[in-house]
Parts: C-alpha cells; sequence; structure tokens
C-alpha cells in the first residue's frame, strides 16, 4: 500500500490532450472554490454579529451584478463545452488505416482477438505507435471496456456493435478495467493491456499464433452456413454481393443509405429483414439469430471486409471523414 | 382586494421564559390511532421523519460495509456477492427511502401549510395516503433485505436486471415503484396548495424561498416520477414474463432502458437537492437578519432548474454509443443547469455582505453546505465536459461528485433546517454546541470520505469494484477513516435531538428572532396551526422594512 501514485499513467496519443483539459477545469474549479470560500469566510468573520439587536440595513437588487455572475461563468462553461466536444469527437472517430482488434465481453472476461486469429483472455497485446480500432460486444450483458492509461473507455452492448480507438504511445503493461456494473464478478473483469514495440509485438504474434486468421475463420463459417450459395461475387446471386461494399453507401428498398459498417453486416445476419437493399426482395435469406456466437459474426464481418479491396475503402473514405462518420452510424440504427 | 390596508397580524413579543402552549398538535389528541390515521400535516412529517431516519440507518450500515470491505485491495471481508447486494441496498435505500422524501416529506410537510398560511396541505388525506404509499414500498424493501437483497445497483440497468441478476429484482422495484407514488402524492399537494391556498395577501413574489424550492421540486416530482414508475413496470414485466423491452435476445433495446430511466433520475437529483437549496436561502437570511440578496433571481432559479433538468438526462450516457450529436447537446445543456445553481451560491454571498452573521448550529450546517455544493457543483462541470467524462464515467470520481451533492449537500441542508426548525416542530431547544460540533464533524468526515475518491476516479478505479489493485488502497483507507469519522458525526445529532425532547428547555415562538409565518405561531403550532388567518402585506425577510424594494 505504500506505492500509492495519485495520477495515472499516460500512455496514449489521447492522454495528453484529456489531461491538458483536466488540468483547465482543475485550475477553473479552484479559482471559483477558493474565491467562494474565501469570500464567505472573510464575511463570516468580518460581518460577524456582535450587537444581538443589530439589523443590517437592506440592500437593492442589482440587474447588471445578476447578469455579470451568471454570463461570465457561463462564458467559461461554453470554453469547457467546446474543448471537450473537439476531443469526444477525436476520442471516437476512429482514423483511416488502423489496426483491427476485437473484443467480446462475457461475464466475466474479456475475449479479444487479434486478425491473425489469435485470441487471448483479459489481455490484449498491441504494438505501440499504431492506430487501433476496437470493435466490441457482448454476449451476455453490458460491459464497458476502459484503459484507464489511455483515457479511453466505451461500453459494449449486447445486440450490437460499438467502436473506439487508441494509439498507445508508451511501451508497459496497463490495467484494462470492466468500468460497467456486470454482476457478480464485475471486479475480476480486469486484464491487462500489454503495448510492445512493433518487432516485438511481431515476434510476439508470430510465437503465440497458431491457425488461421479471423477472414479464414470467417470464410469458413460463410461457406459453412451456405451464405456462399446466394451471395456471389458478380451480383447475378439472388442476393446483394458483399464484393466491394465494407464502408460504403448501401442504397436501401426505401430509398434512405446507409454506410455498411460492421453494425450493418451484424444486423443484416442478424435479422436480414432490417434493411433492405433497394432491388432485392428478400424473401429468401433467413435469420442467422442464435446460430453463431459473437466471435462468429466478427470473424464473419472480417471476412466480409475483407472482400473489398483497401483503395475502395480509402476512396470512399475520405469524404466520409469530411462529413463526420458518427451521423452516418446514427442514421443506419434507426 | 387591498391586502396593505389591513394590519398584518404580529404575535406579541416572547414571553420571558418562554412558555410552552398547553394544547399542541402534539398533545391534541392520543393513542396510536391518532398517529396512523392522523390527518394533520405536521404529525405526518412527524411518521415521515421516524421512518426515514430507519432507512437512513439503514443506508448507512450498508454504507460502513462497502467502506469496511474496500479497506483492504482483496474481497476479503464479504463475498462478492454480499459486497454487491450492499453497494445496491446502500443506493436503494438512501435513494429512495431517505433523499428523495427527506425535506419535502418532512420539513415541506410541516412547513409548506404554514409558510402558505394555511391550516393544512389542500389533500389532507392524499397526505396520508402519501405516507401509507411509503409504507408500503419501505415494506416491499425490507421484504428485499430478508430475501437476500438486490445486486443491481439502485439503477436497475438492463438487461442484467431483467435477464441475468439473482436475488429480489421484483420485489426492489416494487418498493422503490410504490415509494414513487408516495412522492408523487407529496409533490400534488403541495402544487394545489401553494396555488390555491396562499393567506390574503401573499403573492407569489411574496413567498418564503423555501414554497419557490417546494414548487420547483413538486414539478420535477408530478411529471417524472410516473415514467420511472413505468420504466421499473416494464423491467418487471420482462423479467417476470419474458416480455421483451430491454434484452436484445427478446429483440429488446438494452439503451432504451438507460434513456427511460435517467429520463425521471436526473430530475430526480434535482429532486434531491432543490428542497436543500431552498432551505437554505431560509437559513442565509434568518443568521444574517437579511432578505435573501436577488430575491426574484433566487426563486426564479429554482424553476429554472427544475425545467432544464428535463432535458439532460443524455450526459449519462456519453459512452454508452448514443450519438455523438446528441452527446454534444446534452453537454451544452447540462452546464447550462449549473447556471442557476451558481447565481444561488452568489447571492447568498451578497447577502452575507455587510449582514450580522449568527454562528448558530443551523448557519455552520449552512456555510458547511455551501462549501460541499460548490465542490460538488465544479466537479460536475468535469462530467459535463465530453472529453474528460469518456476517462471519468463510471468511475469513483462520478461516486465523490454525487454524493457531494446529493448526501453531503442535501444532508447539510437537511440537517440545517432541521436544527433550524426543531425548536418550531418539538418547541424544545437542543444544545447548540453539540449541534456546532457536530455540524464540523461531519464536514470533517464527509470531505475525508469522499475528496480521496475524486483522486482514485482520475486515477481509473471503476465504481462498484470488490477488489481492486493495490495502488489504490492508500485513498481507499483514508476514505474509510473518513466514514468513521462521518459515522460519528450523524450518531451526535440523534443523541442531543432525542435529550432535548426530554430535557430541552421551552423554544417559544421564535427562538431564533426569524422572520416568517411560522416563528409567528407557538411552537409547537397549535393542529389549526393558525387561530385567525394571517393576512400579509410586507415582502419576505422583512427584517429591515422597505429595504430592496
Amino acid at each position: 500500500m505504500w506505492n500509492f501514485p495519485l495520477f495515472p499513467d499516460a500512455a496514449s496519443s489521447m492522454a495528453g490532450q484529456v489531461d491538458a483539459l483536466y488540468f483547465f477545469l482543475v485550475a477553473v474549479s479552484l479559482f471559483f472554490t477558493v474565491l467562494i470560500f474565501a469570500g464567505c469566510g472573510y464575511f463570516a468573520i468580518k460581518f460577524k454579529r456582535v450587537d444581538e439587536n443589530f439589523i443590517p440595513a437592506g440592500q437593492k437588487d442589482n440587474m447588471v451584478l445578476e447578469v455579470v455572475w451568471s454570463v461570465i461563468p457561463f462564458f467559461i462553461t461554453l470554453v469547457m463545452f467546446a474543448w471537450g466536444a473537439v476531443i469526444f469527437f477525436r476520442v471516437y472517430t476512429p482514423p483511416e488505416g488502423a489496426m483491427e482488434m476485437y473484443a467480446v465481453g462475457k461475464q466475466w472476461m474479456w475475449k479479444t482477438q487479434h486478425p491473425e486469429g489469435h485470441r487471448e483472455i483479459n489481455e490484449l497485446h498491441v504494438p505501440v505507435g499504431r492506430d487501433i480500432k476496437m470493435t466490441m460486444t457482448t454476449e451476455d450483458v453490458i460491459h464497458s471496456f476502459f484503459i484507464p492509461a489511455f483515457r479511453v473507455k466505451k461500453d459494449v452492448v449486447p445486440g450490437k456493435y460499438t467502436t473506439m480507438w487508441f494509439k498507445p504511445t508508451k511501451v508497459g503493461k496497463y490495467h484494462l478495467f470492466c468500468a460497467e456494473y456486470c454482476g457478480n464478478q464485475h471486479s475480476g473483469m480486469i486484464g491487462s493491456v500489454h503495448v510492445m514495440e512493433p518487432a516485438d509485438y511481431e515476434a510476439w504474434l508470430a510465437g503465440v499464433n497458431r491457425g488461421e486468421t479471423m477472414a479464414q475463420a470467417g470464410e469458413r463459417l460463410f461457406t459453412r452456413l451456405g451464405c456462399a450459395s446466394c451471395h456471389q461475387e458478380d451480383n447475378k446471386g439472388r442476393c446483394p454481393t458483399l464484393k466491394d461494399i465494407y464502408s460504403k453507401p448501401v442504397p436501401l428498398q426505401n430509398g434512405q443509405r446507409v454506410i455498411a459498417d460492421e453494425s450493418y453486416l451484424r444486423e443484416s445476419i442478424l435479422k436480414p429483414q432490417a434493411k433492405i437493399v433497394a432491388g432485392y426482395q428478400n424473401q429468401e435469406m433467413p435469420t442467422f439469430q442464435g446460430q453463431v456466437s459473437e466471435d462468429g459474426l466478427l470473424q464473419i464481418v472480417a471476412y466480409i471486409k475483407t472482400l473489398t479491396k483497401p483503395d475502395a475503402v480509402a476512396a470512399v473514405a475520405a469524404p466520409a471523414a469530411a462529413a463526420p462518420k458518427p451521423a452516418t452510424k446514427g442514421g443506419n440504427k434507426k | 382586494m387591498s391586502a396593505t390596508a389591513i394590519p398584518r397580524v404580529h404575535t406579541p413579543p416572547p414571553p420571558d421564559p418562554p412558555v410552552r402552549p398547553a394544547k399542541h398538535y402534539i398533545n391534541a389528541t392520543s393513542g396510536l390511532a391518532s398517529w396512523l390515521l392522523t390527518v394533520d400535516h405536521k404529525r405526518i412529517t412527524i411518521l415521515y421523519l421516524i421512518s426515514i431516519t430507519i432507512f437512513f440507518a439503514i443506508g448507512g450500515f450498508f454504507a460502513m460495509l462497502v467502506r469496511l470491505e474496500l479497506i483492504t485491495p482483496q474481497g476479503d471481508l464479504m463475498t462478492a456477492e454480499t459486497y454487491n447486494r450492499s453497494f445496491s441496498m446502500h443506493g436503494i435505500a438512501m435513494v429512495f427511502f431517505f433523499l428523495i422524501p427527506s425535506i419535502p416529506a418532512t420539513l415541506g410537510n410541516f412547513l409548506v401549510p404554514i409558510m402558505c398560511g394555511a391550516r393544512d396541505l389542500a389533500f389532507p388525506k392524499i397526505n396520508l395516503l402519501s405516507w401509507y404509499c411509503f409504507i408500503v414500498g419501505a415494506v416491499f424493501a425490507l421484504a428485499t433485505a430478508f430475501m437476500g437483497g438486490v445486486d443491481t445497483g439502485w439503477t436497475f440497468y438492463t438487461p442484467y436486471s431483467s435477464t441475468y441478476a439473482n436475488g429480489a429484482v421484483l420485489t426492489a422495484i416494487l418498493g422503490a415503484f410504490f415509494a414513487g407514488f408516495s412522492s408523487i402524492l407529496t409533490g400534488l399537494n403541495f402544487i394545489v396548495t401553494i396555488h390555491k391556498m396562499r393567506a390574503p395577501g401573499l403573492t407569489w413574489f411574496r413567498m418564503p424561498l423555501f414554497l419557490w424550492a417546494m414548487y420547483a421540486t413538486s414539478i420535477i416530482q408530478i411529471l417524472g416520477t410516473p415514467v420511472v414508475a413505468i420504466t421499473l413496470i416494464l423491467v418487471g414485466l420482462e423479467r417476470g414474463l419474458g416480455f421483451g423491452f430491454f434484452d436484445p435476445k427478446l429483440g429488446g433495446d438494452p439503451i432504451l432502458m438507460q434513456h427511460l430511466f435517467w429520463f425521471y433520475s436526473h430530475p430526480a437529483v434535482y429532486v434531491m437537492i432543490l428542497p436543500p437549496l431552498g432551505v437554505m436561502s431560509e437559513l442565509t437570511a434568518a443568521f444574517c437578519r437579511r432578505r435573501v440578496y436577488g430575491y426574484h433571481f433566487v426563486a426564479l432559479s429554482s424553476v429554472a432548474i427544475a425545467v432544464i433538468s428535463f432535458i439532460v438526462w443524455g450526459h449519462h450516457l456519453f459512452t454508452s454509443g448514443q450519438s455523438v450529436y446528441a452527446g454534444m447537446v446534452f453537454s451544452v445543456l447540462t452546464f447550462l443547469v449549473g447556471i442557476p445553481s451558481a447565481i444561488k451560491v452568489f447571492n447568498w454571498m451578497a447577502t452575507m455582505f455587510k449582514a450580522s452573521i449568527s454562528f448558530e448550529a443551523p448557519m455552520i450546517y449552512a456555510f458547511g453546505f455551501i462549501g460541499l455544493f460548490t465542490i460538488g457543483g465544479v466537479t460536475g462541470l468535469f462530467l459535463a465536459t465530453l472529453g474528460l467524462d469518456i476517462h471519468m464515467h463510471d468511475t469513483y470520481f462520478v461516486v465523490a461528485h454525487f454524493h457531494y451533492i446529493m448526501v453531503g449537500s442535501a444532508i447539510f441542508s437537511y440537517m440545517g433546517g432541521l436544527h433550524y426548525w426543531w425548536p418550531k416542530i418539538t418547541g424544545k431547544l437542543y444544545n447548540d454546541t453539540l449541534g456546532c460540533i457536530s455540524a464540523v464533524l461531519i464536514f470533517l468526515g464527509f470531505n475525508a470520505t469522499f475528496f480521496p475518491q475524486f483522486i482514485l476516479g482520475y486515477m481509473g478505479m471503476p465504481r462498484r469494484y470488490h477488489a481492486y489493485p493495490a495502488e489504490f488502497q492508500f485513498l481507499n483507507i483514508c476514505s474509510s477513516l473518513g466514514a468513521t469519522l462521518l459515522a460519528v458525526g450523524y450518531v451526535l445529532p440523534a443523541i442531543y435531538f432525542t435529550w432535548s425532547l426530554f430535557k430541552g428547555k421551552d423554544a417559544g415562538p421564535n427562538p431564533f428572532k426569524a422572520k416568517g409565518l411560522e416563528w409567528e405561531i407557538p411552537s409547537p403550532p397549535p393542529t389549526e396551526n393558525f387561530t385567525k388567518v394571517p393576512v400579509v402585506n410586507s415582502e419576505p425577510y422583512d427584517y429591515a422594512p422597505g429595504a430592496g424594494h
């Protein structure tokens, strides 16, 4: 207990930005707290009741004073708002070309998977200096993926994918917590994020990784479940092709468009009727609800992503980045 | 009508030594039935006071279990299951059965009719019904405890609560449901009373600020509470009958429950803090012998808080995957709701300027309130800031922040108000020195308990953790030691208040020489409050007549 740091490690590109904002708020808070404490203290001593019968003179209300002490704090809070919103946007908008990692929460463990196929329990190894995007879901209740040293957190919600990203900047071992109460062993749902030098990471991955990549596993599932019989490469099947659709806009039967992100792909596997591509009837596709595990779904999604050529992603991603992505995400959920 | 022409009713100056009236509401009738079937708002105050004090003790007991467990990083004192049930029962007992009813059902019940110059609330029988709703809820809550408790937290998040949790979730939900109805009925009664039963001459802007605060609170109670009642029923239906509202496996949306829950439960925070703000204005005026500075701003800021509080709930969902734009709207609105609170603090300070400040126990509590409310308020700004909340959400920073507001501030004001009106309610004086000592002890204990949790939170310690990494231990020990001091601070008033009932000096009608209708009638008041309907023709807090207008 004698080792008690009072401030968390700062080990991601976001940590410094969040800390700077934090210190700004600490400074503003200290100023107002000291002002109020000192003011009350001074008045309490200076205007202490000495004469039991003394009635202080009345004072006139002052509109200007009221406006001043309402408007000044309000403008200060607007600075906090704007600064906070900018960081919020950065934290929740994954950059293009990020390394993809996956996590599935389960009472009470974190199952993580690398695109190369290696799986970990309550651990996540990542290379330093790379943007890493997490795509996450859970098999049961709500969890929350929290790495204090990176200053990032995102709830992991059953029935959908949530994403977050970070860029580790310091080699080391950091806490991974579940932040959303999830039952009996909630406090046991903790693990470690190991940030490694890129070369060490490659060596580590080569050492532990046996077997197929996520995409290969996904392709196997894709074939086994019979997806390939309808979703053919050339759009001549009974169902729309899955080639070159990832992260592109898809026109729907009802005239709307959605971006074919991970959440859309997942929804279309589990609830095929939810968003039907323009020009298709969709009488044929059955639901796969309950037939594929969350891990399996992530593998199929990882496989579908490989059907889109990298340059095709980049070409579409450029305008998508200009018009911030979350808007389209919000749109396709409703 | 020309209220100004009618002279104001003045009680003659208190005789020396003060005498206790021979007949008053406490001894008007006797027997248990006369209490359990009473429709006198003052007696119902006493019923509520006893009931919520029991729940405060129960909630405090579970809090001590939590703090004891957290002295060591390992989960060694109790099992994870017991720990989880302890913090859940702590939250349920404190939120639904102590904090929400605390000031409205006790001080509010006692004072709203008297401050209006009325003989009772508009619907005395509904007032009694509200206490019985509370008791039905309380029976369910106690049954929950005896059935082994629940481990969902007081927030009942789905799908954990509806599908996965063990324990008496349905019973706990019913407890909160019935307690909610008691809150709705109290709010309804206050709104009608304040609208329809004010004494002649008591215009809206002559009302004491406590009435404004109670009015704003009541609006939230009757508009918000039905939403959480429905939400809890939906959770119960999903759990009991498998209706799919929230569990995605049944086709529901778990985040929907969070929206519905916080649509009430964030305004509910203001049900807990608006009444304390109203009490604070009364204390500041009485112990400064001064009209509250900026009366209109302080009055209307209560209404502003009540209105804005309904559109900030999404700040509990910044990390839930809610759209980034929704997050931005909720963030800016959350900052906005902080402004009326700041207005109040600045106006109280302005009231103290060149005043005649007396250091009696209620005022010491009032000073403590300002301190804790300031710290609680500014730390709320951290959590309203989107980029910071991502890191701080669901950590001990949040725990510390809401304890500073909902517990520190709310209880300081409740205690301050209880000390201020105790002589009126009971007709007896307590030992003021002990009152001051308890205020200082609670202030120190509270800060020692909860300030370290801000640091723990920024370091990343998640809330609701039974065991934690070793580097968090030092601050947790500080916190647990503080809690011990806090417990002593709370036990002390229980002793000297009880003592005052038997041995205390008679208070007389106005021991603090304060202004207000409640100080113009005997202590304890007669059952009918006023023998003659009072006529009000002066401004509130009229210590220096004519000033400020």
